[in-house]
């Protein structure tokens, strides 16, 4: 067997599976792990690792999407944005099908907005330049892995001396709604998988604090099918022995400082605020807003927009799935209602959402 | 949105590298990397940056795995 098959290697991934069984044979209570990356949950349904678990080892998806994170609130005031003349919004392709209060980005562009999917922020800086009578908007959503780019690209059109390039920007950071999850009464997370390349940049030393004040492991583990069955081992013993430690089972990426290059543009062009999850509110520093020294790309305060009330979408149980506490099943709308073809909620449209890997994979 | 693709450097320029995997070629900035990167090294690239170094091995296996587990359209 070569190193390449090893990750694959359905020996060894039932190898794993087995080990962890073992070690929680017997146990009443399940031992309840959270993964908090978006890839994390495509690959655990994909792989169908929750089916090679004992019933004592239960995996549960958190707010890790962050398109489905972030609120109808955005949406709305990135819609009110396209309907402005000479305006181009720019956004990565999973924005597109979301649904605002009342209207998608997809819909808008359907109208007539102008409307591009990009690679990169760096693509809306090159379409801002060759393009100096339009404004260009880039919808800045994502975690710890995508705030940097985002930042880069705020140097990068400050160095140019564009005045037409503004970033709309929703970026959160991950491990404040794992401290939040772990002193909810109503969610027993008995350890998180942490996120892979969210820690690249910060560092596994960023959950330190969740294991001091929470008591509760952490994993830092990669997608592959055996990263996460030995992240889940590496869990499982940590809970059995009363430990709470954090690991890096993804140490051939993730280093315990992080990226500190990447850390310090964060640093630099954004800073903390208190921003809005869907579905669990408000959280006390859990996002990045555009720096005050760098407000003239800001397009919340560049732009001012008239934004529509905020709706929120009946019945749609996107809140409760970000927190883990129900299942895709569980929701009414689920493979009714609401499909990847037409999704009502976002954990539908984005395909790092649960519902959609829950519905793509049929379990 | 969180993925991160491992791609090979096959130049570079200034801050910018040329950057490739199963013959498709990217463009990818090397603003974000605190590591020394040089000419056949890999990086895992995420939304047009390179933001971290691995070893050839261990970007291989990688690749693997994510073109079973993700459409082609999210491998950018």
């Amino acid at each position: 067997m070569n190193y390449q098959d090893s990750f694959r290697d359905k020996e060894l991934v039932q190898g794993l599976a087995r080990r962890i069984a073992e070690l929680t044979r017997g146990r009443k209570k399940p031992l309840v792990f959270m993964e908090v990356c978006g890839t994390h949950t495509m690959a655990i349904y994909q792989y169908g690792l929750r089916s090679l678990l004992p019933p004592e080892v239960k995996l549960i998806s958190g707010p890790g999407c962050p398109v489905c994170v972030t609120p109808n609130g955005y949406l709305d005031r990135a819609i009110a944005l396209s309907r402005l003349p000479d305006l181009t919004i720019t956004t990565f392709g999973d924005m597109l099908r979301v649904p605002g209060s009342s209207s998608s980005l997809m819909e808008e562009r359907a109208k007539g907005a102008d409307i591009r999917v990009v690679y990169s922020p760096l693509d809306a800086v090159r379409i801002a330049a060759a393009n100096p009578a339009k404004r260009v908007v880039f919808l800045g959503v994502g975690f710890e892995t995508t705030a940097p780019t985002v930042a880069g690209s705020i140097l990068a059109a400050k160095a140019q001396g564009l005045s037409n390039y503004f970033v709309l920007a929703s970026h959160k950071t991950m491990p404040q709604p794992m401290a939040i999850l772990s002193a909810d009464p109503d969610l027993s997370v008995d350890g998180y998988i942490c996120p892979a390349h969210v820690s690249a940049i910060i560092g596994a030393d960023a959950y330190r604090f969740l294991c001091a004040e929470y008591q509760v492991p952490c994993v830092v583990t990669g997608f592959e099918p055996t990263d996460v069955m030995q992240g889940v081992e590496m869990l499982a013993r940590q809970a059995l022995q009363g430990e709470s430690r954090v690991e890096i089972q993804y140490s051939r990426v993730v280093r315990w400082e992080g990226n500190a290059k990447a850390q310090g543009l964060l640093a630099e062009v954004f800073t903390p605020f208190d921003a809005p999850w869907r579905g669990i509110g408000v959280l006390p520093g859990s996002g990045l807003r555009i720096a005050d020294a760098y407000g003239e790309f800001d397009a919340e305060l560049a732009l001012p927009v008239q934004v529509e009330e905020l709706k929120e979408h009946q019945g749609c149980l996107c809140g409760e799935i970000l927190k883990g506490k129900v299942a895709p099943g569980d929701c009414p709308l689920f493979g009714g209602k609401c499909t990847p073809e037409s999704p009502v909620g976002a954990c539908m449209v984005s395909s790092e959402g649960t519902c959609a890997a829950a519905f793509k994979y049929g379990r | 949105m969180c993925v991160g693709v491992p791609m090979q450097v096959i130049s570079i320029e200034g801050d910018q590298a040329l950057t490739e995997v199963d013959g498709v070629k990217r463009e990818a900035s090397l603003m974000l990397l605190d590591q020394e990167v040089k000419v056949g090294d890999f990086v895992i690239i995420h939304a047009g940056f390179a933001i971290s170094k691995l070893d050839e091995e261990d970007a291989k296996a990688t690749l693997e795995l994510m073109r079973e587990v993700f459409e082609p359209e999210l491998m950018g």
